[in-house]
């Protein structure tokens, strides 16, 4: 409980830095030349895939540890993650179109970085379902670990695989090596959101964790509850046998 | 022969295992009695290698391969005949391939199936389905039987066979593990009586030379309040 | 009687094939037996073949140029097919939970499974490719073994991962709607490569123009196999 009340105010607090992010970005970050306004959306867009992707990382990850040690907690955070993450990959998946349609003038374009957000979405959603069909939490534990390590496994691939398709997007231009070409205020603005993200991708996961423990909980509660009263039935007819 | 030490699982809350330890030397057959739920499937379960415990061990001298395991389930594929489903598994217990059919055709002599040996099982009645489970079972000849509610779904007949065919089976160096909540069958096999009750064995002694009646009035005493209780709720 | 430590190696490595492929035949058998899903696996893909005659605009757009597609989605679509009865046979009489208790190990279980999956679904392509060239008149002849090559290598791909889900579903519930919901996103990258490599073939060019996209699908197929091979006991064992 504590847990999920902690986790609402960090996201109200990511919430209103968000906010503070766009502030910046409308009124104190220089409009790109080429782009015009609608790279404004960039701010909210990059941070949100960058968080959608390393979030089905850390489900691989957890899913890797669970595996080896069984413990219920890594489960509970996969879950949460995959929830922010699937958040997340929809905020990209909404934001690239708005940002899409003036610059590359469609909505839609199966650009390789546009296309492993969605295979992304898709992941998070068969993950997601995979767990609401599995009943027993034990092996709903088990399959979404087996489920969230081939995904961490496939990403890689998926990005091999529509990178050589074909690509409309923006080559990466915020961290080369040799000259970043996004001018500073830009990048500061930048680096700020993804902070923001990050903060909000913690916030997100101590909800759902709060939440999947009190669900648990209160399953624990009915279960226990249902035996007491068993037993006292139970405990009559014994009373009658003796 | 056999040996379970400290064994501990649960599923969630429920308590299916709690600190059982017991031993057994070759011949002795253990009939464990308890309501349902009580945990004696996942003890089974353990034993045979399916569920490792949260904490504890369970030892079978020869391992997986010496264990026989015959379940409510038959294990057999109905579009298979049952020599087919008899070879199929002598070839996964490692049967030398040369001995498979010999193998066979003496189990099923043994069980009395000879004449259902190249009908496909999903035609056999239930009691000849179980005969035949018995059968794959026996394949290989283990050291180690272990029964969960082998007589579920059995008319009285077919299960006065399957009893009269345990009967023979046991002894013989071998070690036989019997799951029921029924008290009325199986307790004539025993040598070993363990009464189990929410994961725990709350009985676990010799059979000595208790009649049956006796033990089925201990086992109504001991489980008897939780087990119309867990009969009731599972 | 002591045995080295290679000679103990060779002779587990021995054990897997063997027990693997007793499993496979054993599968096989049933198939035979029943006969059902095979015949309704063909029908559904000269079914597919049908529909994507249909759904075409035959004026706008030349055969040619969607053959590779169609090609592969039939494929994709009879693998899963065959993928969901996979496991569900182990499901009567609860024969899974015997060889579960049986001595074998489970990496033979996955791979005695994932053979007979390569089968079925190498029985089903062996009808679908000649309706193929039939109903869309592309010639392969010229180029029938590279393109066998090709298939080959993106239908390991599908199986090993589809073999590992097909296992997790039968305990879920609408196993039949959760397997390609899963499975769809995985076969992505194998049906990426196998398009493009098909579609270099059908032009008459020649196949070192999709090197990378064979490196691709061999690379999927054997970091999928291994991790396959590596989570299949999780998803059996309690």
């Amino acid at each position: 409980m504590r847990l999920a009340r902690a986790g609402r105010w960090v996201t109200l607090v990511g919430l209103v830095l968000l906010a503070g992010v766009y502030l910046r970005a409308l009124a104190f970050t220089p409009i790109e030349r080429s782009q015009g306004p609608a790279q404004k959306i960039f701010y909210l867009h990059m941070p949100a895939a960058v968080w959608a992707e390393l979030a089905m990382v850390l489900v691989g990850l957890a899913g890797v540890f669970y595996l080896f040690l069984k413990d219920p907690r890594l489960d509970r955070f996969a879950a949460a993650s995959a929830e922010a993450g699937t958040v997340f990959a929809a905020i990209v998946l909404t934001t690239g179109p708005i940002w899409g349609k003036p610059i590359w003038g469609t909505w839609w374009s199966w650009d390789a970085r546009l296309t492993l957000t969605l295979l992304l979405f898709f992941l998070y959603m068969g993950y997601l379902l995979l767990r609401s069909a599995t009943p027993d939490p034990a092996l709903r534990a088990r399959y979404s670990a087996v489920l969230g390590i081939c995904g961490l496994v496939l990403v890689p691939f998926i990005h091999l695989s529509t990178v050589m398709f074909r690509t409309l997007h923006p080559a990466p231009i915020v961290l080369k090596p040799s000259q970043p070409s996004l001018p500073g205020s830009m990048l500061i603005t930048l680096l700020f959101s993804f902070g923001v993200f990050t903060l909000l991708y913690i916030g997100f996961v101590m909800q759902r964790y709060g939440l999947s423990l009190l669900r648990e909980e209160l399953a624990a509660r009915e279960r226990a509850a249902a035996v007491a009263r068993g037993r006292g039935g139970g405990g009559g007819d014994g009373g009658d046998d003796a | 022969m056999l040996r379970a030490d400290g064994l501990r699982h649960a599923f969630g809350h429920v308590m299916a295992l709690d600190d059982i330890s017991f031993s057994l030397a070759p011949g002795r057959t253990l009939v464990i009695f308890g309501p349902n739920g009580a945990g004696k499937t996942t003890l089974l379960k353990v034993l045979a290698g399916l569920i490792r415990p949260q904490a504890g061990c369970a030892t079978v001298a020869g391992g997986r391969g010496a264990i026989g395991w015959i379940g409510h389930q038959s294990h057999l594929y109905g579009h298979l005949t049952v020599t087919e489903n008899l070879l199929f598994w002598a070839a996964l217990y490692d049967v030398p391939a040369e001995r498979r059919r010999a193998r066979a055709a003496e189990v099923m002599r043994r069980l009395a199936i000879a004449d259902q040996a190249d009908r496909r099982v999903w035609a056999l009645s239930r009691g000849l389905a179980q005969r035949a489970a018995i059968a794959k079972a026996l394949m290989h000849d283990p050291q180690v039987l272990l029964l969960d509610e082998p007589f579920t779904g059995l008319d009285l007949a077919a299960a006065g066979e399957v009893r009269a065919l345990l009967a023979q089976l046991r002894g013989a160096g071998r070690v036989v593990v019997l799951a029921t909540h029924n008290i009325d069958e199986g307790i004539e096999l025993a040598t070993d009586v363990a009464f189990q009750r929410r994961g725990r064995f709350v009985h676990f002694a010799p059979r000595g030379a208790h009649e049956s009646a006796e033990i089925a009035e201990a086992y109504r005493r001991a489980v008897g309040a939780g087990g119309a209780g867990g009969t009731a709720g599972g | 009687m002591p045995l080295g430590r290679g000679e103990r190696g060779g002779r587990l490595v021995g054990d897997t094939l063997r027990h693997a492929w007793t499993i496979a035949r054993k599968d096989l058998l049933l198939e035979f037996r029943t006969r059902t899903a095979v015949l309704s696996a063909v029908v559904f893909t000269a079914l597919v073949l049908t529909v994507f005659n249909f759904g075409r605009d035959p004026t706008a757009v030349a055969t040619i140029d969607l053959a590779p597609s169609i090609l592969w989605v039939t494929f994709s679509f009879a693998a899963i097919l065959a993928l969901n009865r996979a496991f569900q046979l182990e499901l009567e009489n609860e024969a899974l939970e015997g060889l579960l208790v049986s001595p074998i190990s489970r990496t033979s279980l996955y791979l005695g499974k994932l053979v007979a999956n390569l089968m079925f679904v190498a029985v089903v392509e062996c009808v679908a490719l000649p309706l193929f060239v039939l109903f869309f008149d592309v010639s392969v002849w010229r180029v029938l073994a590279p393109l066998i090559a090709v298939i080959a290598l993106a239908t390991v791909g599908f199986v090993a991962v589809g073999t590992l889900f097909s296992a997790m579903v039968i305990r879920t519930r609408f196993a039949e709607l959760m397997l390609p919901v899963l499975l769809l996103p995985f076969f992505i990258p194998p049906l990426t490569g196998a398009v493009q490599a098909t579609a270099r073939l059908l032009d008459g060019r020649p196949l070192s123009e999709a090197a990378g996209w064979l490196r691709l699908l061999a690379a999927y197929d054997v970091a999928f196999l291994v991790l396959a091979t590596l989570l299949f006991p999780h998803t059996v064992d309690e």
